[in-house]
This record gives structure tokens, C-alpha cells and sequence, in this order.
């Protein structure tokens, strides 16, 4: 079952749009990641689902209820969704303590008294706050406060989270251990949750399916974490999924050449269409290089040494890829090469996509 | 586990935003559009031309002229004086400049027209203190300074409003950002070269948003050039409204000359206040950065000690000469009399606050109106600040609009328009009773708890709400929880700055007040134009008293607020 369903969002402010004819829906209890870029309408997508704002067209399920339906003119208020918030600015108030905090939702609730003092202590165990109850937000740190606006957002055991990058402001320990707390509250308390961020490595570590959004807010693709590491639907996605490179491949009947040159591509795999210009894409991870004589042959254009790394940017025919390896590796293969050295290239794995569908994507 | 619950919320935003029009229509819209309304409409026509010949009548047109005179030299007076303060209190090595700020800050609290009348006191042609030591000691023949004189009004101005420039620039010296002036002198400018390529420039804004405060408030004041210029014929345009309405018990004509003379002071506002905008939005300001820094001082060397001797020459001169007289006058027993010890006693204060029923009645007035004004505006001004800074609605366009006016709409201006809107021509009559007075206040306040609660809410950011809202929250229940805690601060702020200055108020009631409806600066200005120079002074010396006790205990609250 559905917990959101989103039908044909459309919503922009007066200079630019933002999302447009948006269509995504989540399952009850899975933990799902919107991914993107900064500036994309992450955010609001969040807000909107939250209803602190209004769609300009679509409509908004939650729990198969309509929340949203600008036709019939539906709009129900953040308060009545049931829904627990944690907002990129953390937004917990600066005039109540702790525990005060964490106790709102349920004293709105009007839960009774001992109850809450029950209830919100375990919360405070939970997110690893205990004997901090009695401190103002000004007294806590940064980490701190994300957990109490964690522990406020789930003390009224709301059935959806909606997480904006909770995490973004804590250091890359505590990150990582937030982040399996994150997932394992998820499963022990069984909540939705949508977790919205531009930082991939969080996204593929906790979700169990990924959305990946563009610089104009449309959705490019919906899988799981692996689907989206390993078939990336497009040349935006697999870009956003690590640093890629692109080099350009002509076709020339049946035969597919690197560049300007006349060296074919090494790769029996070849793309079905009729376009002329093609682009194969790769991670650097997934090339290999080698002074045998076997693949394309390229120059190193700049050899860089970065301690533990060689990275080296090659060029093949006009073409130009770049690739790492361990520095100890380059040693011991006497792969330790110097701008203008010639060098032969093979690829582990690549994808093919028509020149035309890079555009914008592809920077050079 | 929490649900969806499909109850529509019905248009609470609506209402917030209907209340707080409704608010500023009936308190400033509908009086201020009375009077331009009273100004061009006569005898169910428009009539512009009627309105210009009432300003070409030879007195209409003296005081228009010397508004601006006054205006002008208080303005140009202030703007020295307080930018030298300024700049030698930030930029010197001028010692004891702590305390020097603080005095400097004094003007602000205390009110002109009790400064004018201790300047009348010391400084009028004939019987004042020091003419009058003068002539009688070292042979002059004549007065040595006459107060009652364009010089003197303006320079009695300049005493109580020098500190609008003072604080402005000190404030842009104190945050701008040192490393500008630093690398023009790694680029090797002079000390000089640098004040006036860098940092004149950079506080210009400020001096100049300063100085049109000054001009705004100048041209419509009242109470010094009531006590001051009347002796000499010299009206300005408030003095000449209250002049012909006094004088005419509120006849058409008189009525008529006051709603144009008022239109020309909207006017004149609107210009200012539009002046200073633009002026506070140029690109300069942006420079002045909000951190605090510490600038560079300039060695006074030589000039460290006659600087300094003559601030205190002029801390003494300007703000304890004129509170020492109006304390010992307060305390004579008849004005003439010399202020040798059998002459003085307290009897003065204590016949003012136990036995004589205009000053007594006059504090309790006082006291109420202000209480009750400070503590309504407060509330209002929260509910308007918050819409115009927080709330999404349809038609907050006409809020933003109603909410300037009350920023460009002067005192005397206010009392006209109140006297128009509410003495019995649309079924209500609050003429000649502390309503009239109240809803004047509650006008005349209004822009000091928007500004000081717009600040508050600006603080208070957008998720904080949102996340009460998401913790299932109604819309009430989010400002009782979160906002209105959180803009506390702010709302005293708004209250005290409401409450002091309401203690004092001349401009508004001196137009409104009847018999049994004086306030303390009524009182004080009645009864010394009535010859009770005695009486009056002792009110005064009694205002100041609770005037600073009430700045004390506002810098104490502020203090522990950390605002
Ligand atoms: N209230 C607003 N008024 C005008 N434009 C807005 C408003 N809120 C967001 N935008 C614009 O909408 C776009 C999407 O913003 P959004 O906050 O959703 O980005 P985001 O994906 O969350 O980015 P980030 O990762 O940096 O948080 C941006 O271009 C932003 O400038
Ligand atoms: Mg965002």
C-alpha cells in the first residue's frame, strides 16, 4: 500500500517553476531517499507533503486520503497530516528545554501527564540524549539538537517521517553512526521514511529505494540503491552517482571509433540505434591501464600525485578520460607515468548513451 | 499511530489579517484620509485652488515658512553636532568615552519643551537668569542672547535632537568593517585622505537617514516652539493649528486652515520617510557589516585634553544647566525671588502631588493613558507585525501600505485627525474625554511596536512554527507555545518605548485635552503660560524624576532580556 501518492504536482514561485506534473508514491514502511542537486525543490517537495504549502495543480494522497486536491479544493493543515517533521535547520525552540521539546507533540495530544514523562524519557534514551532532558537548545551542540528535533519528530509515533537532511551539520562520525540510528528506529518502530538529501553515499547506505531528481525537479529515475549504482536509466543519473567520464565514440557503419581517430572502441558490447554520435561513460574506478599492448592507446596529458593515488588524465584521440590507481599498485606494475608517456586503456564496464541526451549533463 | 484527519481549519489567517487592517483603518487610515479629505473637499466639490489660497494668506504662509527655517537650521545643527560626537566618542582616544556616550544619550529621554522652558528661564530677553547676570553685573546695556528667535528655537532643538545623528553614525562607525580602512593605509593614504575617501562615504547613509529624522520630527513639533516663539509671533505649523482651534473652538474655518497646514505636513513626510528609505537601500550600506569590530582610533595628542573639557563644557552647558534650573525654580516659592536657601523648600512638590487636583489628576492621566496605550498597541502592533512578517495571505499587500502610515504621520497631525473622526460627525463623540486621547496615542505609537516587534519576529524563523505545526499544532496554539514566547523580548521593548515617551506626550494632547483631561505636559505647559512658573517647573522636575527612573528600569529588563 501506498502511504503518499503525489498525482501531476505542479508548484513554482512567481520567477521560476519548480516541480512540474510531479507523479511519485511511497510504500508503507520503506525508508526512501529523494536524491538531488542543491537548488532542485527537494525542499519543497517536503513542504508540500507536509502542507505547509499548497500545489498550484495535483493532487496529494496520504494514507489513500486526499490532503491535497486542488480541484476540489482540499487542503488539510500541517497539524491534522500526522506527520513527524525534522527540517534542515533542526527547529527546535530555543525557549524550552529538552525534554520540553520532545514532549510538545504529545502534550498537543493531550496525553496524560505521567505517560508523556514516560514516553518522552524513552525517546531521550533512544536518541542517546539521556541526562540532557534538563539543557536549553543553546546549551547543546549541533549534533545535539538534530537528535532532538529526531526524537521530537518521532515521539508521537507518526506513521510517516519526512527527514531533510537531517544530518547535514554533524561531523562525518557521527553521520554515519545517525545514520544507522536513523534506519534501525525506522525498522524497530516501523515508520515510513522519506529522507531527502544531495549526499549520495547516505541515500544508497540506508534506503530501500532511491529517487533521483534533477536540477529541474524532475524525477530521472526510482530503483533500488543498487539498480540505480549499477543501471543508471540515463546520463544524469549515472553522473550524479559518482564522478564519470564521458568520451565521445562515432559510429562509422558498424564500427564504433574513439575520438577523432580511427581506433575502435574496445568493447564487444555495442549500443543499438541509428545516431552517429555516441558517448560511453564510465567511473575512472572501472579503467584500467596497462604497457601491454592491448586496448586503445592514449598519452598522458597530466600525471598527478596525490599520495596514496595517481591520478592521470589521458587522451585518446581527442578524447579525454581520466583514471586513478593506487599508488603502491602503479609501483609494482611500473605504472608510474609522466605527462607525455604513451599508455594503453581498457574498461571494466561502460555505458553507452546518444550524444544528444548529454547535454547539460556533460561537464567539460 | 497519528492519522490524517480531513477537518479543514476555517480562515483563521483571514481573520488575523481582516483585525489588523480593521485596526490601522479606524486608528490611522480613516483620520489621516479625514483630514486630506477636509483639506480639498468643500461644499461637495473638489476645491485644490481653496486649499492654495489658505496657504498664500500671510499667516498660514509665515508658518509654512517657518517650519522650514527651523527645520532646516535644527537640522543642520543636529547633523554637525552629532556627527562630531559620534566620530570623536568611536573614532578618538577622547578619554572617559563611555560615560560620555551614555550623556550624550541623555537629550533623547528628556523631554524639548521642558529643555525650552528652562532655556526661557535662563535665556529670555528680559527677565532670564544669565541675561539678566549680564546686565546687572558686567554693565551690558541689552540682553546678551535672545532665546525667543529663530537662533534660539533651533538651537534648543538642536540640544534634544542631535542624538537621532549621534546614534546612527555611531552605529555605522562602531560595525564598519576596519580592514577597508586598513588597506587604504597599506596602500599608503593618510589619516585624512582615508576619512574622507572611506569612511565619510561609507556613514553617509547613516548621517543622512539621521538628519531626516531630525527634519521630520522638527518640522512638526510643537513644544518648543509653543514655549519659545509665541512671546515673538513665531508660529510654526502645529503651533499655528493649535493657535486657530484653541483660539476658535473649532470652527469651520479654523478647522479648514488646520487640515491644509496638516496635508502639507503628510506631504512632507511621506517625502522624507520615502527619502530615507531610498537612501538606507542604496548599495552603500550593505558595506557596514553586523559584526562588532574594533576601529582604529586617531591620537588626539594635544587636543586630547581641550576635547575633553569641552564635552564636558557642553554635557554641563546642555542637559545639567537646564535640569538644575527647572529642579531649582520647582523648588522657589515665588518666581522672581533669588535661590537663596530660605527661598527654596519643597512645599512646591508636595502641593502638587497631595493637594493641587489639576497636576495630581494630570500625573494620574498621564500614567493611565500611557499604561493603556503602551499595553493595546503592544498587542496590535504584535498581531500586525506578524502578519506583514510571517503570514502567507491574500490582500497583505493593503496591510504593508496601511502599515508605513503610521510611520509618516506626525503627531499634530494625528490629534487633528482624531478630532475629525471622533467628536459626533460619524456617531461617535469621544471629544473632550481620554478616549479621544488614547485612540491618538494608540495612532501616534503604532509605528514604534511595529518596528520594535517586526525586529522580534524576524528572529523568530519560518520553521519554528512549521515544526509545531507538523507536531500537530493548530495555528493558535503555535503563536501561544512558540511565538509569542519567543517575542516577549520584543513586545516589552514595544511597551516601554510606548509608555516612557507617553509620559511626557505634548504635541498630541495639548490638542485633545480638556478640563479634567490634562496630561503631565499639558499641565506643565498650561500652567506656565498661565504665569505658574513655579508650579510648572516643580511638575517638570517631577516628570524628569519618573522619566529616568523609568529609563532605569527599561535598561535593567533590556539588560537581562540580552537585547
Ligand atoms: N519561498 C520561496 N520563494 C521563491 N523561491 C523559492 C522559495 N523556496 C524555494 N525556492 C526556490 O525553489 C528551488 C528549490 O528549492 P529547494 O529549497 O526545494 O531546494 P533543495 O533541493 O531543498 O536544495 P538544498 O539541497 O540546497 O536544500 C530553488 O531554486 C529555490 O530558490
Ligand atoms: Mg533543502
Amino acid at each position: 500500500m501506498d502511504i503518499i501518492r503525489m498525482e501531476g504536482i505542479t508548484k513554482g514561485y512567481p520567477d521560476h517553476p519548480v516541480l512540474n506534473d510531479l507523479t511519485l508514491s511511497i510504500k508503507k514502511g520503506e525508508c526512501f531517499t529523494l536524491l538531488g542537486p542543491s537548488g532542485c525543490g527537494k525542499t519543497v517537495l517536503l513542504r508540500l507533503i507536509a502542507g505547509f504549502e499548497s500545489p498550484e495543480t495535483g493532487k496529494i494522497f496520504i494514507d489513500d486520503i486526499p490532503v491535497n486536491d486542488m480541484e476540489e479544493g482540499i487542503d488539510v493543515p500541517p497539524e491534522n497530516r500526522g506527520l513527524g517533521v525534522v527540517f534542515q535547520d533542526y527547529a527546535v525552540w530555543p525557549h524550552m528545554t529538552v525534554f520540553e521539546n520532545i514532549a510538545y507533540p504529545l502534550k498537543i495530544a493531550n496525553v496524560p501527564k505521567d505517560e508523556i514523562q514516560q514516553r518522552v524519557m524513552e525517546m531521550v534514551d533512544i536518541v542517546g540524549m539521556k541526562g540532557l532532558d534538563k539543557r536549553y537548545p543553546s546549551e547543546l551542540s549541533g549534533g545535539q539538537q538534530q537528535r532532538v528535533a529526531l526524537a521530537r519528530a518521532l515521539v508521537g509515533k507518526p506513521s510517516l517521517m519526512l527527514l531533510d537532511e537531517p544530518l547535514s551539520n554533524l561531523d562525518a562520525n557521527l553521520r554515519e553512526e545517525m545514520r544507522f540510528e536513523i534506519k534501525e528506529l525506522q525498522r524497530k518502530l516501523g515508520v515510513t521514511v522519506l529522507y531527502v538529501t544531495h549526499d549520495q553515499e547516505i541515500g544508497l547506505a540506508i534506503s530501500d529505494r532511491v529517487a533521483i531528481m534533477d536540477e529541474n525537479g524532475v524525477i530521472q529515475q526510482i530503483g533500488t540503491p543498487w539498480e540505480i549504482f549499477e543501471q543508471p536509466a540515463n546520463p544524469f543519473v549515472f553522473n550524479f552517482m559518482g564522478i564519470a567520464n564521458f568520451i565521445d565514440v562515432r559510429r562509422d557503419g558498424t564500427n564504433f571509433f574513439v575520438g577523432t581517430g580511427t581506433q575502435p572502441m574496445p568493447w564487444d558490447e555495442k549500443p543499438e540505434g541509428e545516431a552517429v554520435d555516441w558517448v560511453a561513460a564510465f567511473r575512472p574506478s572501472d579503467v584500467t591501464i596497462s604497457r601491454e599492448d592491448k586496448g586503445l592507446h592514449g598519452i598522458v596529458r597530466r600525471a598527478n600525485f596525490l599520495g596514496a593515488m595517481m591520478d592521470y588524465l589521458i587522451e585518446i584521440d581527442g578524447a579525454f578520460l581520466r583514471t586513478s590507481l593506487e599508488t603502491h599498485h602503479a609501483i609494482a606494475r611500473d605504472l608510474i607515468l609522466k605527462a607525455g608517456d604513451t599508455i594503453n586503456v581498457q574498461f571494466l564496464s561502460l555505458h553507452w548513451f546518444e550524444k544528444e541526451t548529454l547535454k547539460g549533463v556533460r561537464n567539460e | 499511530m497519528s492519522q490524517v484527519k480531513t477537518k479543514s481549519s476555517f480562515g483563521v489567517a483571514q481573520l488575523i489579517l481582516f483585525l489588523s487592517i480593521a485596526v490601522l483603518v479606524v486608528v490611522v487610515a480613516f483620520p489621516v484620509l479625514l483630514i486630506l479629505f477636509n483639506a480639498f473637499w468643500v461644499e461637495d466639490h473638489f476645491n485644490f485652488d481653496g486649499a492654495i489660497m489658505i496657504l498664500q494668506q500671510p499667516a498660514t504662509y509665515q508658518a509654512l515658512k517657518n517650519s522650514l527655517i527651523i527645520a532646516a537650521m535644527s537640522t543642520i545643527g543636529s547633523t554637525i553636532v552629532g556627527t562630531f560626537f559620534a566620530w570623536l566618542v568611536t573614532r578618538t582616544d577622547l578619554p572617559h568615552k563611555k560615560f560620555m556616550k551614555a550623556m550624550f544619550l541623555v537629550p533623547f529621554m528628556l523631554p524639548s519643551f521642558i529643555g525650552a522652558m528652562a532655556w526661557k528661564m535662563l535665556l529670555s530677553p528680559n527677565a532670564g537668569f544669565i541675561n539678566q547676570f549680564f546686565m546687572q553685573h558686567l554693565g551690558f546695556t541689552g540682553p546678551v542672547f535672545n532665546i525667543y528667535s529663530y537662533l534660539g528655537i533651533s538651537l534648543v532643538e538642536v540640544m534634544y535632537l542631535f542624538p537621532f545623528v549621534f546614534i546612527q553614525v555611531c552605529g555605522a562607525l562602531e560595525r564598519m568593517d576596519p580592514t577597508l580602512e586598513e588597506s587604504a593605509r597599506i596602500s599608503g593614504a593618510g589619516l585624512f585622505t582615508i576619512t574622507r575617501k572611506i569612511t565619510i562615504p561609507l556613514v553617509l547613509p547613516s548621517i543622512l537617514s539621521g538628519a531626516l529624522l531630525i527634519m521630520l520630527y522638527s518640522m512638526a513639533h510643537f513644544g518648543t516652539v509653543a514655549v519659545l516663539g509665541i512671546e515673538n509671533g513665531i508660529y510654526n505649523i502645529p503651533t499655528l493649528i493649535y493657535e486657530r482651534i484653541h483660539q476658535s473652538g473649532g470652527s469651520f474655518d479654523a478647522i479648514r486652515t488646520g487640515t491644509v497646514l496638516a496635508t502639507v505636513l503628510v506631504i512632507s513626510a511621506a517625502l522624507i520617510i520615502w527619502a530615507q528609505r531610498k537612501i538606507l537601500g542604496s548599495g552603500h550600506y550593505q558595506i557596514i557589516g553586523g559584526k562588532s569590530f574594533r576601529p582604529m582610533e586617531l591620537k588626539l595628542r594635544g587636543l586630547r585634553m581641550p576635547m575633553m573639557i569641552f564635552c564636558f563644557l557642553y554635557i554641563g552647558f546642555t542637559i545639567l544647566l537646564p535640569t538644575v534650573v527647572i529642579f531649582l525654580v520647582g523648588s522657589l516659592k515665588t518666581y522672581g525671588l533669588s535661590f537663596s536657601p530660605e527661598n527654596l523648600s519643597l512645599d512646591n512638590f508636595k502641593f502638587i502631588l497631595f493637594e493641587y487636583a489639576v497636576t495630581r489628576d494630570a500625573i494620574v492621566n498621564s500614567v493611565t493613558l500611557g499604561f493603556t496605550a503602551a499595553i493595546i498597541t503592544m498587542f496590535a502592533g504584535v498581531m500586525i507585525s506578524y502578519v506583514i512578517v510571517k503570514m502567507k495571505v491574500r490582500g497583505k499587500g493593503i496591510l504593508e501600505f496601511l502599515g508605513m502610515l503610521p510611520f509618516s504621520v506626525p503627531g499634530s497631525v494625528i490629534a487633528l485627525g482624531v478630532i475629525l473622526a471622533w467628536s459626533g460627525q460619524f456617531g461617535v463623540n469621544f471629544y473632550n474625554t481620554v478616549w479621544i486621547i488614547l485612540l491618538a496615542y494608540i495612532a501616534r505609537y503604532m509605528a514604534f511596536s511595529l518596528k520594535a516587534n517586526s525586529a522580534a519576529l524576524e528572529q523568530v524563523h519560518d520553521s519554528l512554527v512549521e515544526a509545531s505545526r507538523a507536531c500537530g499544532a493548530t495555528m493558535w496554539q503555535s503563536l501561544k507555545d512558540i511565538v509569542l514566547p519567543l517575542v516577549k523580548p520584543g513586545m516589552l521593548a514595544a511597551f516601554f518605548l510606548i509608555f516612557l515617551p507617553s509620559l511626557r506626550e505634548l504635541t498630541v494632547s495639548i490638542m485633545l485635552y480638556a478640563p479634567t483631561t490634562r496630561t503631565i505636559g499639558v499641565a506643565i505647559y498650561t500652567l506656565n503660560e498661565d504665569g505658574e512658573t513655579v508650579i510648572s517647573a516643580a511638575l517638570a522636575a517631577i516628570a524628569l524624576i519618573i522619566i529616568v527612573i523609568g529609563q532605569f528600569i527599561i535598561n535593567h529588563f533590556s539588560k537581562k532580556a540580552g537585547v
